[in-house]
């Protein structure tokens, strides 16, 4: 029973936490989010953590990540490395304009929110909440559903500071939006980022959001983010997830889509202790479309779990899921994928697919796409695979003279590849490639994405030509 | 001698295929072997090249004086032995460029040759394209994938060229090709032969024997090569058909 009473004391000791500072907490609020906390917290306080008797936490285990002993910020913390020294560079060859989050607070390197001349809003949460009432009025809290679980309704609750974004009806963002989260704390942090994203019709904005580690501690995210896309938008959102194995990240994504609306989400994770990316999105205009795909390298006790929920409440609407994994030794991941298919929402277009390489017999990996249809005119598909890499096709590539170990990694490399080429921007393509090779052969450390040290060790890899450097 | 096989016994899964063949091959020869199916001739070939599965129970391979059993295929190639696959397997995502330069220039590591720089590679993919008459194209894709019956097997040819390896084993490389594709199949082994390579071309058919002359034919039956003689004997066994052999044997 211990670790059942270990979660619960750090139900207890968030409950108390809530209690003795809410008055920090809430110093950046409007009204009706302060009341909105004090539901979220009864809300907490009658649910709970997510445990595995509930279907979607069945395969993750939250108990270790649950029973750490954790701290958390109610003013923004820098710990004892400069600012400048943490956001050392950038993508290469990637322009972008680059907002930050260092231990979940906003790091202002100008001002906390920037307005733009186009009307692009862009900064800190908590400052957002102060200056743009209507909006937050408007959209906070109103996406993400604070009763879906503990997580959920404890962010709302806790959250002070995250990523604000606002682009108006008609403008199109052509510099993408590099979003970096960095926790750097010399003790395990345990927080509440919250983001919230509004696309107004006809507008257009790619995201790139890193998650780091910058050193082996041990830290707890729990973010929550709301998108809201209004008509004939496109949202482009990448995540790149390059935690270190103490860390637990549970992110959920709220998107709700107006008509003829476009996402395309794409999830990379290459390291991390335990990582939930949760992605909700309501389909609630017609024409609109949701393509949600994802990777995920791990090894050593990792696991990572993908959940989307796609509510397809209006006709015409079209969804596609595709997430790959590599499993190595112990890792395990799950995939549930719940596709609902509203009774007036005719000429759905629904498809989903999750395919799983193990590497040895300890790895697991537990998919369960699911299709929910009350329409009669649709046309969905589901399917997932858990195998082995193809003998076949490493006896023909040994055959030519490649090792067993460099034909394992063309095949890994190949299968992630399927995922990898959704992406877009074409310079992020590249990082993406090789950060990938690298985190297969072994080479990549958490340091190694793409807010830290870019210009580390760089040791050719030998199966790979950029045609275009020839 | 290049190649030497010693009462070689092969099983599959505890079967046994390859029932005591004996088989010698000299540097500058061509030879072919036919025979009927399910006769053991792809068995032969996938065992030279080392395909996991396939137990040498007893006999020997010698290549270059060395007994290749029990060695990885990796190892069989850096070597110098070439399998044309009779069904070439496809692999998506992999360029056939990526895996060219990988299998070339661990090749070359093996040698102790330097590895080859990116344009000094892609010119002599330009080079062994040109001299095959493949299209551009072709390279540019993922291996195998989505390719026709006969751009299989003109990649594996082209893989050939890429590699130059002394020792050539064509599984049935003329299975399922038009007489175009078979040209340029039977082109590039001409084109590619020396006095100090080998190939040893397998077939059901006489027809790419039009093209690649052998110079030594063999006839293998039930796991043994039962007959051996010259070009003429393709054209005996094309004209009589194989039960011309079997009732031989029988009567034997």
């Amino acid at each position: 029973m211990s670790k059942i009473q270990d979660s619960t004391a750090l139900k207890k000791q968030l409950e108390q936490m809530f209690r003795e500072n809410s008055k920090l907490i809430s110093s950046h609020d409007q009204p009706f989010i302060s009341k909105a906390r004090e539901e979220a917290i009864i809300s907490f306080s009658d649910i709970g953590f997510p445990h595995g008797q509930m279907e979607d936490w069945r395969n993750t285990d939250l108990n270790k990540a649950l029973s750490g002993k954790y701290t958390s910020l109610f003013k923004p913390g820098h710990g004892d490395q400069s600012i400048d020294q943490i956001f050392k560079c950038n993508i290469h060859e990637l322009e972008t304009d680059q907002i930050s989050l260092l231990n979940g607070w906003y790091i202002d390197t100008k001002k906390p929110l920037v307005k733009q001349e186009n009307g692009v809003i862009s900064g800190s949460l908590a400052k957002a909440m102060e200056e743009y009432p209507e909006i937050f009025e408007k959209h906070y809290g109103k996406y993400a559903d604070k009763d879906k679980d503990g997580f959920q309704a404890l962010n709302l609750a806790f959250a002070q500071d995250g990523f604000f974004i606002y682009v108006p009806d008609n403008v199109v963002v052509e510099k993408p939006m590099q979003m970096i989260s960095i926790i750097n704390w010399s003790e395990g942090l345990f927080i509440q980022t919250r983001n919230l994203v509004i696309l107004g019709k006809n507008s257009k904005i790619t995201m790139v959001h890193c998650d780091d580690s910058t050193n082996e501690e041990a830290m707890f995210n729990n973010s929550v983010t709301e998108v809201f896309i209004d008509e004939n938008a496109q949202l482009e959102h990448y995540k790149l997830q390059n935690l270190n194995n103490q860390s637990t990240l549970m992110n959920a994504i709220w998107f709700r889509q107006m008509k003829n609306s476009s996402l395309k989400s794409n999830a990379i994770t290459l390291n991390g202790g335990l990582i939930r990316n949760y992605t909700h999105t309501v389909l609630d205009g017609e024409g609109a479309s949701a393509e949600v795909y994802g990777v995920y390298l791990m090894d050593k006790s990792q696991h990572v779990n993908n959940q989307v929920f796609i509510d397809h409440a209006k006709p015409n609407c079209y969804s596609n899921e595709l997430f790959k994994g590599i499993l190595d030794e112990e890792a395990s991941a799950v995939f549930n994928g719940h596709v609902l298919v509203r009774k007036d929402a005719q000429q759905t277009n629904a498809f989903q697919s999750n395919k799983n390489i193990l590497m040895t017999d300890t790895a697991k990996a537990n998919a369960k796409p699911f299709l929910e249809i009350y329409a009669d005119d649709v046309k969905c598909s589901h399917g997932a695979t858990i195998g082995q890499l193809d003998p076949e096709a490493m006896f023909y590539l040994r055959s030519r003279g490649i090792c067993a170990a460099n034909a394992r990694l063309l095949l890994l490399y190949a299968f992630a590849r399927e995922v990898v080429d959704k992406i877009s921007i074409e310079a992020l393509k590249m990082r993406v490639y090789d950060m990938i090779r690298k985190r297969l052969k072994g080479e990549l450390n958490i340091c190694d994405t793409c807010a830290l040290h870019c210009d580390g060790p760089n040791k050719e890899i030998l199966f790979e030509i950029d045609m275009t450097k020839v | 001698m290049l190649l030497e096989i010693k009462d070689l016994h092969v099983s599959i899964d505890g079967k046994e295929i390859v029932k005591g063949l004996n088989l010698q091959v000299n540097a500058g020869e061509t030879h072919a072997i036919m025979g009927p199916n399910g006769t053991g001739k792809s068995t032969l070939a996938l065992a030279i090249a080392g395909r996991e599965g396939y137990e040498v129970t007893s006999g020997k391979i010698i290549y270059k004086g060395q007994d290749i059993v029990g060695m990885a295929p990796e190892e069989r190639a850096r070597a110098g032995i070439f399998l044309g696959f009779q069904y070439p397997v496809e692999i998506p995502g992999v360029s056939i460029t990526n895996f060219m330069r990988t299998a070339l220039n661990e090749i070359r590591e093996y040698r102790k040759l330097p590895v080859l720089s990116a344009s000094e590679f892609l010119g002599r993919m330009e080079e062994k394209k040109k001299l095959l008459e493949i299209q551009n194209k072709l390279t540019n894709r993922s291996v195998n994938e989505g390719f026709s019956g006969g751009e299989k097997k003109r990649n594996e040819i082209f893989q050939m060229a890429m590699l130059e390896p002394t020792l050539s084993v064509l599984d049935e490389t003329d299975s399922g090709l038009d007489i175009d594709s078979l040209k340029v199949v039977a082109k590039g082994v001409n084109t590619l032969k020396t006095k100090e390579n080998a190939f040893v071309v397998i077939t059901h058919y006489q027809r790419l024997l039009e093209y690649i002359v052998p110079d030594i034919v063999h006839v293998l039956y039930d796991g043994r090569i039962v007959r051996s003689g010259g070009k003429e004997l393709a054209i005996e066994l094309e004209n009589k058909g194989y039960d011309w052999i079997k009732k031989e044997l029988s009567r034997a």
